[in-house]
C-alpha cells in the first residue's frame, strides 16, 4: 500500500502495474473467495453440528462414545454400537476392496490385452454409477439370502464346537448384518480405489518400469516394488476416498445391516446399525429435544472419524516420504 | 574443409589406435534381425558381432533404429505387444530371441543403463541391491560388500557412502545415473547396455561416465548408444553406424573415423549429413 515516494516516482504512473493488474487481482479475490467460501461452510456444519448436538453433549459427555444402550423412551442414548458398526463395516469393506482393487488396476495397467483395456476399465467406473439404493435392494433381496445360504450355513456346519469361530457365524440364516453390509460396501468403494489406482499406475514412467524389468524383475516385482512405492500418494489418496464412502455411506447399509441397536452377538451375521443408518432410521422421528440432540452427537461423531482418518493418511504418508530412503 | 571438420574426432581418438588388429572373440552375434513396430519396420536385418570385453558403439541419426536394436538384445521390446523381432540374437551362441529361458533370467544377465537416470523410490542401498536381492540371497555382510562393490565401480562411493540410507532421488542427475550404472552391474551382467547414458548430463558428468566406461571393460562387454560422435571416437573399440534400419558399416572406432569404407559413414561422421 505504502509507496515511497522518491522524486523520480513522480514520472511514472503512481500504480504502474493496476491498470493492466486489475482483472488478474479480480480473479485472483474470486479465487480466494471460493477457497474461503469452502473453509466457511466446513466451519458452518461443525458449528450447527455442536449446536445441535449440544443438549446430549451437555447430558452425556463423551461417555455417549462408549455408552451402548440407545433408549428413545427413556431418553438413554449412548452411541457405541453405531459407533462400531460404522467402523467394523467400513473396515470388512476396506479389507476386501483394497486387494481386489489393487488386482483389478495391476489386471488393466500391466496384464490385460489391449483390446480389454478400455471396455473393462468402463465396466469398472459404471459401478460407480449404479445408485446406492439400487446396491442395497440388491443386497437385501438377492446377495444377503445367497450369502447366508452358501457361505453361512455351510461354514456353521463346519466351525460347529469351535470356540471363536462359532460365535462369529452364529445367528439364523436371513443374510443380514455386519459382513453383508461390509460386501456391500466394498463392492459399491471398489470402483473409486480401483480407477485411482489405474491411473496412478499409468502415469509411472514407462523408463521407471523398464529399469526394473531390465535388472530381471518380473511384473509382479515391478508392481509391487517399484510401481506401488512410486505410487503411494495417489494409492492411500484412493484408499481414502473410499473409506470415507464407506463410512458415509447410508441407503446400501441400511437395508442390510439389520438396525438394531445391539452388540450382544459377536456374530458378523446378526443385525446391528451404523451412525448413518440410525441416523436415516430415527432422523424424521425423532422428537426435539435429547433424542434428535442424540442423533446429531452421532453426526458429529461421524464427522470427526471422518476428520480423523484424513488426518492419519497425512501423517501416513509423511513417514512413508521419511522412510523412503529406509526400508532395508 | 573435410578435414578441418574431422580434427575434433581425430583429436579425441586413442593414441595407440594403428593398424588393424584380429576380430576379438564374440560375446553376442545378430542375424537377420528384422524388428516391427506394429506395420512399420523399424530394423532390416541386421548382421553384426559384438566383440567380448570391448565397448561397440553404435552411432547414426535420429530414427536410424540404434536404439531400437539395444533394445532387442534384452527383449524389452516385449512389453509393448505391438512390437516383434524376427531374427536371431546369439549371446554366447544361445538365441535369446527363442530361448526356453524366463524372460526374466535373460535380462538378468544383460544390464541396461538408459538416457535419462531411473532412480528407484527406494534408499541408494536398495536400489543397487535391488536387482541383487531378485536373484541372490546373500547375507547382511555380503550385500553390503557387494553394493559397496558396485558403488566403487560406479564411482560413486565416496560420493555417497555417508548417506546409503537416502532416497535415490536425492542425488544429482550426474550422480543419478552413476547410481543406474551401479545398479546395472550390481548383478554382475555380461552385458551392459548402455543408451544415451549422457545425453542428460553435463560436461563433468559425462567425463566421468565415460571414465567409467573404460575402466568397466576390463570385465564387461558393454554396447553404448550415443548421438555424440566425440563420444563414440573417446570410449569405443568398434563402431556401427546405423541409418533407416540399415546397418550400413560395422568396424574398428578407428578405422571407421578415420577411413570409413562407405560413403554414407564419411558424409555423416564429417557432418554432412545428420
Amino acid at each position: 500500500m505504502s509507496h515511497p515516494a522518491p522524486s523520480d516516482d513522480s514520472m511514472r504512473p503512481v500504480h504502474p502495474a493496476l491498470s493492466s493488474a486489475l482483472p488478474d487481482r479480480l480473479f485472483a479475490w474470486a479465487s480466494r473467495g471460493a477457497a474461503l467460501f469452502t473453509l466457511a461452510l466446513f466451519l458452518g456444519i461443525l458449528v450447527s453440528l455442536v449446536l445441535g448436538a449440544w443438549p446430549a453433549v451437555q447430558r452425556f459427555g463423551a461417555g455417549f462414545l462408549i455408552h451402548d444402550n440407545w433408549d428413545p423412551v427413556r431418553e438413554d442414548f449412548g452411541g457405541w454400537v453405531m459407533i462400531c458398526g460404522t467402523l467394523a463395516t467400513s473396515a470388512i469393506a476396506l479389507m476386501i476392496a483394497v486387494p481386489v482393487s489393487f488386482g483389478i488396476a495391476l489386471f488393466l495397467t500391466e496384464l490385460s490385452p489391449v483390446w480389454l483395456k478400455r471396455p473393462l476399465g468402463t465396466a469398472i467406473e459404471l459401478l460407480a454409477a449404479v445408485p446406492s439404493i439400487v446396491y442395497g435392494m440388491w443386497g437385501l433381496m438377492v446377495f444377503g439370502p445367497v450369502l447366508a445360504r452358501y457361505a453361512q450355513q455351510p461354514l456353521q456346519s463346519l466351525v460347529r464346537g469351535v470356540p471363536l469361530l462359532e460365535p462369529l457365524l452364529a445367528g439364523p440364516p436371513v443374510g443380514i448384518g455386519i459382513l453383508p453390509a461390509g460386501i456391500i460396501l466394498s463392492i459399491m468403494i471398489i470402483p473409486f480405489i480401483a480407477s485411482v489406482m489405474r491411473d496412478v499406475f499409468e502415469i509411472t514412467p514407462p523408463l521407471l518400469k523398464e529399469s526394473a524389468h531390465g535388472l530381471g524383475a518380473t511384473t509382479w516385482e515391478v508392481v509391487w516394488r517399484i510401481v506401488l512405492p512410486y505410487t503411494k500418494t495417489g494409492v492411500l489418496g484412493g484408499i481414502m476416498l473410499g473409506l470415507g464412502r464407506a463410512l458415509g455411506e447410508t441407503m446400501a447399509v441400511t437395508f442390510v445391516v439389520g438396525n438394531s441397536n445391539q452388540l450382544a452377538s459377536l456374530s458378523l451375521f446378526a443385525p446391528a446399525n451404523t451412525i448413518t443408518s440410525v441416523l436415516a432410521n430415527e432422523f424424521a422421528e425423532a422428537a426435539p429435544g435429547l433424542h434428535q440432540a442424540s442423533l446429531i452427537y452421532l453426526g458429529l461423531v461421524l464427522f470427526l472419524i471422518t476428520f480423523t482418518v484424513l488426518i492419519f493418511s497425512r501423517l501416513l504418508l509423511m513417514r512413508l516420504r521419511k522412510n523412503e530412503g529406509r526400508s532395508a | 574443409m573435410d578435414a578441418a571438420m574431422n580434427l575434433p574426432i581425430l583429436a579425441a581418438l586413442p593414441p595407440n589406435a594403428s593398424g588393424a588388429a584380429p576380430f576379438p572373440p564374440v560375446k553376442m552375434s545378430v542375424r537377420d534381425l528384422d524388428f516391427f513396430y506394429g506395420e512399420f519396420q523399424a530394423l532390416k536385418k541386421i548382421n553384426l558381432d559384438i566383440p567380448e570385453r570391448r565397448v561397440t558403439a553404435f552411432i547414426g541419426p535420429s530414427g536410424c533404429g540404434k536404439s531400437t536394436l539395444l533394445r532387442t538384445f534384452n527383449r524389452m521390446f516385449e512389453l509393448y505387444p505391438e512390437q516383434r523381432a524376427e531374427g536371431s540374437i546369439l549371446l554366447d551362441g544361445e538365441d535369446l530371441l527363442t530361448a526356453k529361458q524366463d524372460v526374466a533370467l535373460i535380462r538378468a544377465r544383460i544390464g541396461m543403463v538408459f538416457q535419462k537416470p531411473t532412480p528407484f523410490p527406494m534408499s541408494i542401498f536398495d536400489n543397487v541391491a535391488f536387482g541383487v536381492r531378485l536373484f541372490e540371497s546373500l547375507s547382511t555382510i555380503e550385500m553390503e560388500e557387494r553394493v559397496e562393490w558396485a558403488l566403487s565401480k560406479a564411482a560413486l562411493w565416496d560420493e555417497v557412502k555417508d548417506k546409503l540410507s537416502q532416497g535415490g532421488a536425492s542425488l544429482s542427475g550426474g550422480q543419478q545415473q552413476r547410481l543406474c550404472i551401479a545398479r546395472g552391474i550390481a548383478i554382475r551382467p555380461e552385458l551392459l547396455l548402455l543408451d544415451e547414458p549422457c545425453s542428460a548430463l553435463d560436461p563433468i558428468s559425462t567425463a566421468r561416465i565415460e571414465e567409467l566406461i573404460a575402466e568397466l571393460k576390463k570385465d564387461y562387454t558393454l554396447i553404448i548408444v550415443t548421438h555424440n560422435m566425440q563420444q563414440a571416437a573417446r570410449v569405443s573399440d568398434y563402431t556401427a553406424y546405423m541409418y533407416l534400419g540399415e546397418l550400413i558399416e560395422f568396424g574398428e572406432t578407428e578405422q571407421m573415423f578415420l577411413k570409413p569404407a562407405r560413403r554414407e559413414t564419411e558424409d555423416y561422421i564429417t557432418g554432412r549429413f545428420g
